[in-house]
């Protein structure tokens, strides 16, 4: 694991001006994601961790440091090698789900039959094999955002972004889709990086957790969770368990 | 259980209506109605038998003006609201002033109409047209103006065009808003043109109807109102006919 990072950050400060009043998004972020890693960055609302992502899909330019993304081993092409997953499905209300699934196919101009493939191969590994001719309206919201996740990998993209992708669905679905989520980043094999506001999401998901805080918004801490995998619910339960979301707790000012 | 329901409705829909020509017929015979204040249904319907009136070339000038003015209104208020989307200069321009043209009460305009096209199909359609232009045309901005701006993301992300997001987003997402807009104009469009004949015209239901209302022919003027009230559905059904057809159910704005 001496190798290089996937994804390196070093300083990285981005900075929003709203008239002559300059206020910062990120002030320092430094840190390095490993290729096949899946890295939560957790913190409060307004504390950056979004803005990071927007930096990382190549949305947003960064005002200092550097971002590198890709290595020697792993190429990383910015304009095809993004997946993203927001909060809402954002699926298209007039398609079917194959057809949503195949949105970033059509942007990219990929040969078709064999997106097509991918996207029925996809669609099984999120477990909506058989949905393919329905529309959005007629899954609930947990199959919505699991649509949204084959959409965000049809392009065969090295680095996908979660932006809160559990955020909005209830607690129980929440639980599942973790599990699910980590079945489908360990046979995909893709980095992920997935942002939460959720501090026990982010343990149970990530091979390494990012704190931000808000006001300022700042990088607080980067570390390990040493948990094995396949994680499973009974791992909550688990002393380090604890003890790492205690450490998160403290840093955001909740103990 | 599905089908029955709709079903049931069907029955209800026309149940609603033949109750309404029940009570019509009711109300005049019971009450002694004299013709010249109501006629029943069957006195209505022998309006048609009238040959001096003309009825079916009249209705072929009512509904040339109704469905030509309201067709160019769609080109008109989809292009325009084209247009501002893909100029914002053009749109900050134009749009405040065609908000404050489109409170000019387009009646008011009739009697400038006639003096610069004279009596016609032509001028009528024009009324049609300025009247349901403007619901067409503020709709479908709208719809334009409404998409996601993750999905904006999304697009941006992979380095998608402009115009990947106009043909694969904007353009499918404001189908719901241009066909909510097509319904409203499809009730003003049958008003425009009828205003317009009253005003000066020497063909047309709405003509036909100051005519027959000088000689007190109510039958016929009742027949006229539900001949123009079936152009109107007709072009209603038509719309909401491609609505079906074009939008999905769950995206339909009601």
């Amino acid at each position: 694991m001496s190798a290089e990072p996937f994804i390196h950050l070093a300083g990285v400060r981005k900075v929003y001006r709203r008239g002559k009043t300059e206020h910062a998004a990120i002030s320092d972020a430094t840190f390095d994601v490993m290729a096949g890693e899946l890295v939560s960055l957790v913190g409060p609302s307004g504390c950056g961790k979004s803005t990071l992502l927007k930096l990382l899909a190549g949305l947003h330019a960064h005002d200092g440091g550097e971002v590198r993304i890709g290595s020697g081993a792993h190429s990383f092409d910015p304009a095809r090698d993004v997946g993203m997953v927001f909060q809402a499905p954002l699926l298209l209300k007039w398609r079917r789900i194959l057809e949503n699934v195949l949105l970033p196919a059509e942007i990219l101009g990929l040969p078709m039959a064999a997106a097509r493939e991918r996207a029925r191969a996809l669609l099984a590994l999120v477990g909506l094999s058989g949905s393919e001719d329905k529309y959005p309206y007629e899954l609930s919201g947990g199959m919505q955002q699991r649509a949204a996740i084959a959409r965000s990998l049809v392009h065969d993209p090295k680095l996908v972004l979660m932006d809160e992708p559990f955020g909005a669905l209830d607690a129980l679905t929440r639980e599942k889709m973790n599990l699910e989520l980590l079945r489908i980043w360990k046979e995909a094999g893709k980095t992920i990086i997935f942002v939460t506001h959720g501090i026990s999401e982010a343990v149970f998901l990530g091979t390494r957790v990012v704190v931000f805080t808000a006001g300022p918004a700042r990088m607080a801490d980067n570390f390990q969770i040493d948990l094995p995998y396949p994680r499973t619910l009974d791992l909550k339960t688990h002393e380090r368990f604890g003890e790492y979301t205690r450490r998160i707790y403290k840093l955001l000012g909740l103990e | 259980m599905d089908r029955t329901e709709t079903l049931t409705r069907y029955a209800f829909a026309v149940l609603a209506h033949l109750a309404l020509l029940l009570a019509w017929y009711l109300f005049v015979k019971l009450g002694n109605v004299p013709k010249f204040v109501m006629p029943s249904p069957a006195e209505t319907l022998d309006a048609l038998l009238s040959p001096n009136y003309g009825w079916w070339s009249n209705v072929a000038v009512t509904a040339t003006e109704i469905f030509a003015g309201y067709f160019l209104a769609l080109v008109a208020g989809v292009a325009l609201a084209l247009a501002f989307t893909w100029s914002k200069t053009l749109e900050a321009f134009f749009m405040p002033l065609l908000v404050s043209l489109n409170m000019i009460p387009k009646v008011a305009l009739g009697p400038l109409i006639i003096v610069w096209f004279k009596y016609g199909v032509f001028p009528n359609t024009l009324m049609a047209f300025s009247i349901c232009v403007f619901p067409i045309l503020l709709t479908t901005a709208r719809g334009l103006r409404e998409v996601e701006p993750e999905l904006l993301d999304l697009v941006r992300s992979l380095k998608g065009s402009r115009w990947q997001v106009f043909a694969k987003i904007q353009l499918p997402g404001a189908l719901p808003y241009i066909f909510s807009g097509m319904k409203v104009a499809a009730i003003l469009a049958v008003a425009g043109a009828i205003v317009g004949e009253f005003l000066g015209s020497d063909r047309g239901l709405g003509y036909l109807m100051l005519q027959v209302q000088v000689t007190l022919d109510t039958p016929a003027m009742f027949m006229a109102v539900i001949l123009i009230t079936l152009l109107g559905m007709l072009l209603y059904g038509a719309v909401l006919a491609l609505e079906r057809w074009l939008v999905v159910k769950d995206a339909r704005l009601d």
